[in-house]
């Protein structure tokens, strides 16, 4: 009866297992998929959805920028490019350049930790496909300005813009048309 | 068919090689739109295949070729079409190029005797489910020809897996489906139908206890038989490459595909009609249905909806079982489904000599069993409610999950980044 009696518990326990297992996955039909359907399907855009301290591609509100070339110092694979020049009637120190090549960068964040005006962060957008990689190398200066003061001891920091309205423009004029593709 | 061929004979007054020439055109017809139906059927249930998975695995699945991506199919059809014909150098070409069709015959040639409703069946043979049995086995020699001709030593092994595995299956499944054809006293599958009634308590599946063991013991060898999954030890891709097909891609591979999901119809078919009553419906006896359009209609529905919900129920499977070891797959067969199966066939029987038909004793044996098939449901969908509960989500109906209609829901997002933050981000996003 021993072994008889052990062949009966086989199957009334692979019976039970079985069962519970279907009951398991027939559970999960019940239940609302966990997919969030990106990128039309979802009330808000999922760039809105990112946790707040999320690394999107680099932008730098140049109103703000000291000039002071601290973030490209930091960067370890020297995607950023900085020219400040001095202006010869205004002798003022001009922002002639500041470029990120996105498509170098590696989001250590190293930068924005350096930069003393926190102007330089990252924003939350990360939908940067282009037809060519030469277009990553974004342009934050259109025309030589000169650069902002530096707050002193006390003085709270200026106000920027929106957190990736920036980039999100400039992102937006690689796909202009007439462009090359 | 025949019926049919007689009547537009008969309607155009026709006789002799007229009547020969309209019955030969007519099985052309006929073999045209089988094969059709057949081939829609696979191509839907790849969709739904994928679908299901897709939800057991909290996912949505394809649903961006056409409506609900009921499309996808046919997208995928033919971009399989599209593909290059490759045929191994080393391989056996002949062989090779051959054995996706012996595939694809054995099991839609199976579909002439598969019934859709009580006029809609290709030919019901009076050998009807031996002719079923017999003519997929035509699928074990093109598998096996296949895992030979491509020269391959892991398509080998699949295909000698597949025709041990077929060649023992086919015990246990044939004989769950003795005890029917005892019970019925005929082979066709009309007449096995016939035989039943609309309500569960009429059909064979609640006919005595060990009717109901035998639709399990079917089920389980007919999985087997058509490689799904806990069974699914000839293609195996963790181990075997995708077993006998590995070489095979394009519309060949299609071949092998579009037969296996063909199999999966077939077999709900074949257990809709050896046990769940088939185009029965309650109420209204065959001879009523068989003088109503409408009825006749119904009827259709009502089997394709019932082979539907066993296509699902293999599908899940599928989706739930991890695979067996070989020794494992044997075990099963010949220990536990193989004696099981005798008892059954011998059980009914006994049943059949000792209760006569009819009687009260039958009767309450009938409902007994359809109460005891109704239990074991309820207790399922009180343990897929104890899941459920258990991970503290709710219900949630919207089986389709319709991409248009979904609501961003801040609770979904809250709980990816942990309970903690929770509240925060409801409060921004509100």
């Amino acid at each position: 009866m021993g072994s008889f009696g052990e062949y009966l518990a086989n199957i009334g326990r692979s019976i039970v297992t079985l069962g519970d297992g279907l009951a398991v996955t027939f559970s999960y039909l019940l239940r609302k998929p966990f997919t969030i359907q990106y990128p039309d399907r979802s009330e808000k855009p999922v760039v809105a959805m990112l946790p707040e301290r999320s690394r999107g591609i680099l932008e730098i509100d140049v109103s703000v920028c000291t000039g002071c070339s601290m973030c490209a110092k930091q960067c370890p694979i020297d995607c950023i490019h900085i020219e400040v020049v001095k202006d010869e009637e205004t002798k003022q120190r001009v922002l002639k350049r500041f470029d990120i090549d996105v498509a170098k960068c590696m989001y250590c964040g190293l930068c924005v930790e350096a930069c003393p005006a926190s102007g330089l962060r990252h924003s939350h957008e990360f939908e940067g496909a282009v037809g060519d990689v030469k277009r990553l190398m974004l342009s934050f200066v259109d025309k030589p300005q000169p650069v902002a003061k530096p707050a002193k001891k006390g003085e709270p920091k200026p106000e920027t813009a929106p957190l990736g309205s920036i980039v999100r423009k400039l992102l937006a004029d690689q796909w202009k048309p007439g462009g090359s593709p | 068919m025949e019926q049919l061929s007689n009547y537009i004979a008969d309607y155009f007054e026709l006789s002799g090689l007229a009547r020969e020439i309209i019955f030969a055109v007519l099985i052309l017809v006929v073999a045209a739109v089988v094969f059709i139906v057949a081939l829609t059927i696979s191509g839907l249930l790849t969709l739904a295949e994928r679908r299901v998975a897709g939800r057991i695995q909290s996912r949505v699945g394809p649903n961006r070729v056409g409506p609900l991506g009921l499309l996808q199919w046919l997208a995928d059809g033919l971009k399989l079409i599209m593909k290059e014909d490759i045929v191994p150098a080393a391989s056996d070409g002949p062989m090779f190029r051959l054995a996706p069709y012996l595939v694809v015959v054995g099991v839609f040639a199976a579909f002439v005797s598969v019934p859709f409703g009580q006029l809609l069946i290709a030919a019901d043979l009076n050998v009807g489910i031996i002719y079923l049995l017999a003519i997929t086995s035509l699928v074990t020699v093109g598998v096996l020809m296949s895992g030979w001709a491509s020269n391959n030593k892991w398509s080998l092994l699949g295909g000698i897996r597949a025709a041990a595995q077929i060649v023992s299956y086919e015990v246990p499944s044939a004989l769950a489906v003795l005890s029917v054809v005892l019970l019925s006293g005929t082979l066709s599958m009309q007449g096995i139908i016939a035989a039943q009634g609309g309500w569960p308590w009429e059909w064979y599946l609640f006919h005595n206890p060990f009717a109901f063991l035998a639709f399990f013991l079917y089920f389980t060898a007919a999985i087997a038989e058509g490689n799904r999954t806990p069974f699914d030890l000839p293609e195996a891709e963790s181990e075997l490459v995708s077993g006998y097909n590995t070489e095979y891609s394009g519309m060949r591979f299609a071949g092998f595909f579009l037969g296996e999901f063909a199999n999966i119809y077939l077999m709900s078919a074949i257990a809709t009609t050896l046990f769940f009553g088939g185009w029965q419906i309650p109420t209204v006896t065959p001879e009523q249905q068989a003088a109503s359009w409408g009825l006749q209609i119904i009827g259709l529905l009502i089997f394709v909806a019932k082979a539907s919900l066993g296509c699902f129920v293999v599908i899940w499977l599928r989706w739930t079982f991890p695979r067996l070891r070989v020794d494992q797959l044997m075990s099963v067969c010949y220990r536990y489904l193989v004696p099981l199966a005798f008892l059954c066939l011998l059980a009914n029987a006994v049943y059949l000599l000792v209760v006569p038909a009819g009687t009260l004793i039958d009767q309450i044996i009938h409902y007994g069993t359809a109460a005891l098939g109704g239990l074991v449901a309820l207790i399922f969908f009180w343990r897929v409610l104890h899941h459920i509960r258990s991970v503290g989500d709710r219900l949630n109906l919207n089986v389709l999950a319709r991409g248009k209609k979904l609501r961003f829901d801040p609770s979904i997002q809250a709980r990816r980044y942990g309970r903690f933050r929770r509240k925060k981000f409801m409060k921004e996003t509100n």
